[in-house]
């Protein structure tokens, strides 16, 4: 799919893709949904454009906001009904509003963890469980969920939601021109949606096939094969047949398990495998030649049906593999299981905040600026006045006590720790505290606004001393470092496990720490306080690796007058950024934890 | 009434299902927390749980499911007592978004509203009283409902003061919970608070996912249906796990076993005494699930790592796997 003449069939391909993960969805809402990454724009449009007739007009269309509060998204109880009525009416929110129909939820990579596990939850359930307001309500809703990602390079809808919705689609790629209308009526849904009811079940080949072609591409969650063998099915129903065939298999694959691959499968051998329960299903073989297309050869003792089903679900995802899936990953590297980036690690979220996106309120006093609501304190009162003696309906003012009050919360990206670590150790070493203390000054006097904390642990002798704990105060800071001692051996890794420990503590404190390390990497205390050059080295080496597991962020910067090498090899073993600043300025410093912040 | 998954059909995950019928058995463990992959069948397994266990002697009619002859004071007023009954054994659920009046109990509002009574209206705490009180993606509950249910699980009573109501009931549930480290961690305060804690993963052999698909598809499909084939199997647990809540308090505890429980939990570093008291107690009941006299240094050794995983002081970069040194402690204290 490259520049002249071939673009649009390649474009074309991807749109008829598009349109009929649409239709499926719109035959078989357990099927979650769909993401739909792109930029706002004519393409993404075209797609809603053909979804939404795919349905009955009566159908309910809902937007939902990514900062919606638990009462609009839940339900609660309906304020103006309890207090004209005096009984207690549920107002339902907006998911079940939504049955039969469609949400759609536009910036769904802005959407916060907690809303996204109760869409999830509500999704699993096919039910919002209500407890709020005095009201308790079970109400059954199945809608599909339209996230609409418009996040950039590594920005996402969380996961939890994501890896619920059976399809993912990219229409960036797409041009709007090619985004022709969709073929499929809304007869041709209703009748796909009788049909599906008539589909006979998933084979145990089919199942061993999807589940085989799920592993090869590393895609570990078993909703996903669950996922595929639904769309599966929806396939056989939209195209009126009662049984699932290869091919629908093999689309099923290709729309729900290839974008979700974490690796390159192996490539196709030319024996047909031999997966049989028990046995060992992958990678045990040697590479080869890949002749075998079509038809199966060699011998094949045990089941040959099911070795080529498999491969055929297999290619067909293989195929649809995203480009550059390869050449991201390497021949032979796989991504490890776990979650690429932990988002704990920076966006780590402190729900005791003044400011940010509101999570609801809470009982208590009104101070200062933590707001009084006004909204959920006359809901709070309201049911009670009749209780308070006010007659129901008469004119006068409601009577609203002090129990009612409720202030607003919020929740708020967590501020960061900058935490220095310097080598004082050698006849460098009072110049470098001189400017080291400098930088820390500077730093606070210019992070008041920004909110970040400061700390210096300094290492020499046969230990690291922590100078100075977490502050943002620049006065405590000036005092606790007006006297600094210097000189002696290096315990580098003693610096290190020191940093890391303070840094996982201030994770722990719901605060992103990050690391600035001042040294010329040349240790000679190992851990255990030996004088061994080798020793401290691989101590000094091991603690770095430790830093980049625990997904710490720094930087690492080299103030050797000619630097060696050494700093730079330790910055690369603990994934931090690295810097030469022989000189150890306090401005250039400061530059280098700005870009850490940003 | 909703069909649930049968918990004798859960494929796998060993560690989970043993930690929750432990929990069964005796209920004085301190709860479960299970921590792993999503779409691994937490969830699956806390609601299956509820169709294995035994129902409850209750006084008819009490909405605290108070036992026959121990009414709570709070009933006066609140419950119509109609004699004595049963009651399936609570499996509450408290979702997340749930508000705090709901949890704990608050003023019945539709009372309040068209009579100008004064009547408090039971909570989930209530609801899950003698039960068990399941909180899916704890770690993402609002802070101040976890320092609620802290409270209330520490000290096994609901103490209502508000809207003018004073009012205190007893809320002894078993607490369960379960969550994605990766979405946010569970303050150390809570995580201690639970007995047992595991981890689930996604099973990695194709025959065993192969294995949960296929159930999960049939269940998808005809949930009576599937419900009916496991219901021999989820009965013949619930039996057993009768059984041995019954034979519980006759399980010998040698000395031996009890030592070497405390010198696991101090080889280990386990911080205070609730390590060594759940370790013995876990132990016990799951003898009793075996259908033994005794508890063996078998029985220890099975338990340890989820009575002590998640009270080990972890150094922040610790690579070692608290179950790992759990085991490797084990290992050294049985060979000595």
């Amino acid at each position: 799919m490259t520049e002249d003449g071939a673009p649009e069939s390649g474009a074309r391909d991807l749109w008829a893709d598009a349109m009929l993960a649409a239709a499926l969805l719109a035959i078989d809402p357990e099927l979650g949904g769909a993401v739909i990454r792109a930029g706002p724009g004519p393409t993404r449009d075209a797609w809603l454009a053909g979804f939404r007739p795919l349905y009955p007009a009566e159908t309910a269309w809902r937007r939902m906001s990514p900062a919606i509060g638990d009462d609009r998204l839940l339900g609660g109880l309906d304020l103006a009904a309890a207090l004209g009525s005096g009984q207690r009416i549920l107002q339902r929110g907006l998911l079940a509003e939504a049955d039969r129909g469609v949400v759609i939820a536009p910036m769904a990579e802005r959407m916060a963890t907690g809303v996204a596990a109760r869409l999830a939850g509500v999704l699993e359930d096919g039910a919002v469980q209500i407890e709020r307001d005095g009201v308790a309500q079970r109400l059954t809703t199945r809608f599909v969920l339209i996230a609409l990602d418009e996040g950039l390079e590594d920005e996402h809808p969380p996961e939890a939601l994501v890896e619920r919705l059976a399809f993912r689609l990219e229409l960036d790629t797409i041009g709007h021109r090619d985004a022709l209308p969709i073929s499929a009526t809304p007869d041709d849904i209703a009748e796909a949606r009788a049909a599906l009811a008539r589909v006979v079940p998933p084979g145990e080949d089919a199942i061993h096939a999807v589940c085989a072609a799920a592993d090869a591409l590393g895609v570990w969650s078993l909703r996903a094969p669950r996922l595929a063998l639904r769309t599966a099915a929806a396939l056989a129903a939209l195209e009126g047949r009662d049984t699932i065939e290869r091919d629908d298999l093999s689309t099923a694959a290709r729309l729900v398990l290839s974008p979700r691959a974490t690796r390159m499968p192996p490539p196709p051998e030319a024996e047909p495998d031999k997966a049989e329960a028990g046995s060992e299903p992958d990678d045990t073989d040697m590479p080869d030649n890949q002749q075998s297309e079509g038809e199966d050869d060699g011998p094949d003792e045990t089941d040959p049906g099911q070795g080529a089903l498999d491969d055929i679900v297999l290619d067909a995802a293989r195929a649809a593999l995203p480009e550059g899936l390869e050449a991201l990953w390497g021949a032979t590297g796989t991504m490890s299981r776990a979650a690429p980036a932990r988002s704990g690690a920076s966006g780590a979220r402190l729900p005791v905040a003044k400011r940010g996106r509101r999570i609801g309120t809470r009982p208590g006093r009104p101070e200062g600026s933590a707001g009084l609501d006004l909204v959920e304190t006359l809901k709070t009162a309201a049911p009670w006045q009749r209780l308070r003696g006010k007659a129901l309906g008469s004119a006068g003012p409601l009577r609203v006590r002090r129990d009612d009050f409720r202030i607003r919360r919020f929740e708020q990206r967590s501020e960061s720790t900058v935490i220095f670590v310097v080598d004082a150790s050698g006849s460098a070493a009072l110049q470098r505290l001189a400017e080291t203390k400098g930088a820390v000054e500077l730093l606070l006097a210019e992070a008041y606004v920004r909110r970040t904390q400061v700390a210096l642990i300094a290492f020499r002798g046969s230990g690291a001393d922590l100078l100075l704990p977490p502050t943002r105060s620049l006065a405590r800071a000036r005092k606790q470092l007006a006297e600094l001692a210097g000189g002696g051996t290096t315990p580098l890794a003693a610096g290190f496990e020191a940093a890391a420990l303070l840094a996982m503590a201030e994770r722990a404190r719901g605060r992103t720490p990050l690391l600035v390390f001042m040294t010329d990497g040349r240790g000679n205390i190992a851990l255990d306080g030996g004088a061994f050059r080798t020793r401290a080295e691989q101590d000094a080496l091991n603690a770095c690796r430790r830093i980049r597991a625990a997904g710490l962020r720094g930087a690492l910067i080299d103030i050797s007058p000619r630097p060696r090498g050494e700093g730079a090899k330790l910055a690369e073993a603990m994934g931090a950024r690295f810097a030469a600043l022989p000189y150890v300025e306090a401005g250039r410093v400061r530059d280098v934890v700005r870009e850490l912040e940003a | 009434m909703r069909v649930v998954f049968p918990f004798s059909a859960i494929v796998g995950q060993a560690d989970m299902k043993q930690a929750l019928l432990l929990a069964a058995v005796d209920r004085t463990l301190g709860g479960v927390m299970v921590f792993g992959d999503r779409g691994s069948g937490k969830t699956t397994a806390v609601r299956g749980l509820a169709a294995l266990l035994p129902a409850l002697p209750v006084i008819a009619g009490c909405r605290f499911n108070c036992e026959p002859d121990r009414p709570s004071p709070a009933c006066h007023g609140v419950c119509k007592h109609t004699g004595v009954g049963t009651t399936p054994s609570p499996v509450v659920d408290m979702p997340l978004g749930a508000t705090e009046d709901r949890v704990v109990g608050a003023l019945d509002l539709e009372r309040a509203l068209t009579l100008g009574e004064k009547a408090f209206e039971p909570g989930l705490l209530a609801r899950a009283n003698r039960g068990f009180l399941y909180i899916d993606e704890i770690n993402l509950l609002e802070d101040h409902l976890v320092d609620l249910l802290l409270d209330v699980a520490q000290s096994g009573e609901n103490v209502v003061e508000r809207e003018g109501l004073s009012i205190r009931h007893p809320a002894r549930f078993v607490l369960v919970g379960s969550g994605n480290p990766e979405e946010g961690e569970l303050r150390p305060q809570l995580l201690d608070r639970f007995g047992l804690s595991v981890e689930v993963r996604t099973p990695d052999t194709l025959a065993e996912r192969v294995e949960v698909v296929k159930r999960r598809d049939a269940f998808d499909r005809d949930p009576e249906g599937f419900a009916r084939t496991w219901k021999a199997k989820d009965a013949a647990i619930r039996k057993t796990v009768a059984a041995a809540q019954a034979r519980l308090e006759t399980i010998a505890v040698p000395d031996a076993v009890l030592e070497m429980g405390s010198r696991l939990c101090m080889a280990v570093g386990a911080d205070g005494l609730r390590g060594e008291l759940t370790l013995l107690r876990a132990s016990r009941a799951r003898a009793a699930l075996d259908r033994r006299d005794a508890v063996t240094e078998a029985d220890l050794r099975q338990i340890a790592p989820m009575a002590l995983r998640h009270r080990l002081r972890r150094g922040p970069l610790d690579e070692q796997a608290s179950t790992v040194r759990i085991e490797r402690a084990m290992d050294e204290l049985l060979a000595a």
